[in-house]
């Protein structure tokens, strides 16, 4: 019998790689995405990296496949929009190594800036889809899915959801198949872009997509159930595991490459039942290919929404009209978000931000958690690299003031700006940007988990090797002072930050403090004198787990729990009374 | 056998992930279909952890409806309150008695809020609050609060005594083991049945 597993979505997307021979993988961490990677660094046999941005790991992928080996590139789906650009033309060049683009979808966005439906990527490059159901088929269908590649000429977008891809199922292990040794071949016509070959190019590209139209009604990826028919449901990916669920009876027809859909298949299936559901979260993708067909769809999107995640209850409402009578949820409970961990370099930063009013033109990182009560203090946040441009542009509309509610500081962090910072720098200086822009640099990707990055001075697998160093970066760009300061001490950043925003040039500040929770970083714990202690709640205001309120009758003071505390002294510096040490 | 669906809340950095493990590896060793699924990501920043843990002969979803966990599993009280909803009609619930504040508590932006036990009870007939922490502190470590959660649902589950602790030695680290042993064994006897 073959060896079993339990394994998460992503761990057998990493052990389909090995399974099937792939020689390279590369990514950019990003929930629900990063374990792939880290996974597949786990096996010697592949070639794995980090990457500094989904555009570049993907074209690393590119010249791998192009060398002829097997090759996995892996992202969550806002990585894929930096891709992009490279995805769209290697459509058209296509590979010899088969290559997969895996696509992590987060419908609900549960650690996501948006909630974007990345099926809607195959269809606009031309390319198949494919949507695993359960960890099973996630290791199966990478096999298939390079195959797919190979014998289509074709990159392939693998498509999990945060449903997929953090949830565990058993696994029926195999051992890894080698496919040939990588081997460069000229073929100008095929890989050179120019506009004469891509030319060439577009209707190969339209005649591959009918090859694939024609073999979708084949694939072993799709699959019909019938059984009482009465009810037809279409579905793919974790939304087939809530139907079946919900609608044991119904006929299912499953589908595993939803792009391009196999159309006879759906008519033949659709003649078969009474009433035919298209089913699926987020965007009506598969809906309106099957309407478009002349195929009548009973019920879709007009039942089931197209916003958040589903699940076997709300798919017993809409079909069987069958409220489950549940408790309702205990009201009134306070939230319990996510916070800066106790010593997080972040912390002092954000408590002068706060405390000088100034706009904050945030990125994506630990340091969004900055916008979260008590500390609200981040205005804006859009994408990975955005807020130096932002902030760069509000500078130039505002009108000059001293006023600093009207002065705009950037912040970002390390692994953000070796992801798309460093092209806004690079802009700020050149068009002599007034801005202030904060380089938290943390030495890690801190949000999606500690990675390393190029700053750090390791690979993922932990060698050494070269740190990136950024204020040598910011010099050859231009910048011509870089400030430094300890964020640990208030008095110092508040100091620097009030002398740099009245500064009517660019300024580059670059903070070094390693993440307490990657380097684990400890002092001596903190304690509050509750004699003291006039129960202000000052220091709660720099929002640290570590603090708490104690209230006995009319006294209040505050307690530190000293098995969190790591002794930052950022709370002691904001006591009025000298209470804590 | 009928579909166990388990619903494990806490906070994060509990080891709710790993009372998880130990579930799945459990039901795995008794030749079950297992399937858990977790939402990680900001989990290492103090913000409420939620795990489903479900075993049967054949399970499709990966994740539990509100109203339909057989037990709800506590690792600290106002997130086993949060999600008591969870549970099924004649369903459990066991939770850890100890207090984590939220930071939304610790920042004075909220109040813990009070009777949180009785308001617990109200939603099941069969509740079970137990001293995870002190018992932690009692088997030599207070992390090990969530292996005497696990001790203590494992009296309610239908699997052969042995493999909890076989596989208790299988996930953690040897120098871990005998504590966790010892946890486990805690939380047994914590719950009578
Ligand atoms: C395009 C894109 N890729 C990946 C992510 C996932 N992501 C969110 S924050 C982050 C890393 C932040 O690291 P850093 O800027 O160093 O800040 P830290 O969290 O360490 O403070 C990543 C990779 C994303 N949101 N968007």
């Amino acid at each position: 019998m073959a060896e079993k597993a339990i394994l998460s979505g992503n761990e057998a997307i990493a052990r389909g790689a090995f399974e099937a021979g792939v020689q390279l993988a590369a990514a950019y961490p990003g929930t629900p995405s990063t374990e792939i990677l880290e996974n597949v660094a786990q096996y010697d046999e592949i070639y794995s990296e980090w990457s500094p941005n989904e555009k570049v790991a993907l074209e690393v992928g590119v010249g791998s496949a192009i060398a002829g080996a097997r090759t996995l590139v892996a992202m969550k789906h806002v990585g894929v929009n930096v891709a992009a650009d490279a995805l769209f033309t290697l459509s058209y060049t296509g590979i010899k190594g088969g290559l997969v683009l895996v696509t992590a979808d987060d419908p609900a966005m549960h650690s996501s800036q948006n909630e974007q439906d990345n099926r809607n990527y195959g269809k606009f490059a031309k390319i198949p889809v494919i949507e695993p159901a359960d960890s099973q088929e996630a290791k199966e269908f990478i096999a298939l899915a390079l195959e797919l590649s190979e014998n289509f000429d074709t990159p392939v977008l693998f498509r999990t959801t945060t449903r997929i891809s953090h949830s565990k199922s058993l696994v029926s292990l195999a051992g890894r198949q080698l496919h040939g040794q990588p081997q460069l071949e000229k073929d100008m016509p095929k890989y050179t872009m120019l506009p004469a070959f891509g030319r060439l190019k577009h209707p190969v590209v339209e005649e591959r997509l009918q090859k694939l139209r024609a073999y979708a009604e084949t694939s072993p990826c799709n699959r019909v159930e019938l059984n009482d028919r009465q009810i037809g449901v279409v579905c793919s990916g974790i939304v087939y595991q809530y139907v079946k669920e919900a609608l044991p009876s119904a006929s299912v027809l499953k589908i595993g490459l939803s792009y391009p859909l196999p159309t006879q298949m759906i008519r033949d299936f659709a003649a078969q039942v009474e009433k035919l559901y298209v089913i699926e979260e987020l965007d009506p993708f598969m809906e309106e290919q099957i309407r478009l067909l002349g195929v009548e769809v009973a019920h879709g999107k007009d039942l089931f929404p197209i916003c958040g995640e589903f699940s076997p209850q709300l798919i017993r409402e809409k079909v069987l009209g069958t409220a489950t009578a549940v408790n309702t949820a205990a009201d009134g409970l306070p939230a319990r978000p996510p916070a800066f961990c106790p010593g997080c370099s972040h912390r002092g930063i954000f408590t002068i931000l706060k405390k000088l009013k100034v706009f904050v033109s945030g990125d994506i990182g630990c340091y969004t958690l900055g916008a979260l009560p008590p500390i609200q203090s981040l205005h804006a946040c859009v994408c990975m690299g955005a807020s130096i441009g932002m902030a760069h542009g509000m500078a130039h509309v505002l009108p000059d003031s001293d006023d600093l509610s009207q002065k705009t500081v950037a912040v970002i962090g390390d692994s953000t700006f070796f992801h798309s910072g460093m092209t806004g720098l690079l802009n700020a200086v050149y068009n002599r940007s007034t801005s202030v822009i904060m380089i938290l640099d943390n030495r890690t990707t801190g949000m999606t988990g500690g990675q390393e990055n190029p700053g750090t001075g390791k690979t993922i697998k932990g060698d050494d090797t070269i740190a990136a160093d950024i204020p040598a970066m910011a010099r050859a760009f231009g910048v011509k002072e870089i400030v430094s300061l300890d964020p640990y001490n208030l008095q110092e950043v508040e100091e620097v930050l009030r002398a740099e925003l009245a500064k009517p040039e660019l300024s580059v500040i670059v903070v070094e403090a390693p993440c307490v929770l990657r380097y684990r970083v400890s002092k001596p714990p903190m304690q509050v004198d509750p004699e003291k202690c006039t129960g202000c709640k000052r220091c709660l205001q720099v929002s640290c787990n570590a603090l708490g309120l104690v209230e006995e009758g009319e006294k209040s003071y505050v307690q530190i729990d000293q098995n969190m505390c790591v002794g930052c002294t950022v709370c002691a510096q904001v006591c009025k009374f000298e209470a804590i040490s | 056998m009928k579909t166990v669906n388990i619903l494990l809340s806490g906070v994060g950095g509990q080891g709710v992930l790993l009372a998880s493990q130990i579930l799945t590896r459990v039901a795995m060793a008794a030749d079950l279909d297992v399937k858990q699924s977790e939402v990680h990501g900001m989990s290492q920043r103090g913000g409420s952890v939620t795990s489903h843990v479900r075993f049967g002969d054949k399970v499709y979803a990966p994740t539990i409806d509100p109203g339909e966990a057989d037990f709800v599993l506590g690792f600290e009280r106002l997130e086993a309150l949060r999600n008591a909803h969870y549970v099924a009609p004649g369903g459990v619930i066991l939770y850890n008695t100890m207090r984590i504040n939220p930071s939304t508590v610790a920042s004075g932006v909220a109040t813990y809020p009070e009777g949180i036990e009785e308001r617990i009870a109200a939603f099941a007939d069969r509740v079970y609050a137990v001293d995870g922490l002190g018992l932690a502190e009692k088997a030599g470590n207070v992390r090990a609060a969530n292996t005497v959660m696990v001790g203590a649902i494992s009296r309610f589950l239908p699997i052969d005594e042995n493999l909890w602790a076989a596989k208790i030695r299988e996930i953690l680290p040897a120098k871990l083991v005998d504590l966790n042993l010892k946890a486990f064994e805690f939380g047994q006897q914590a719950v009578a049945v």
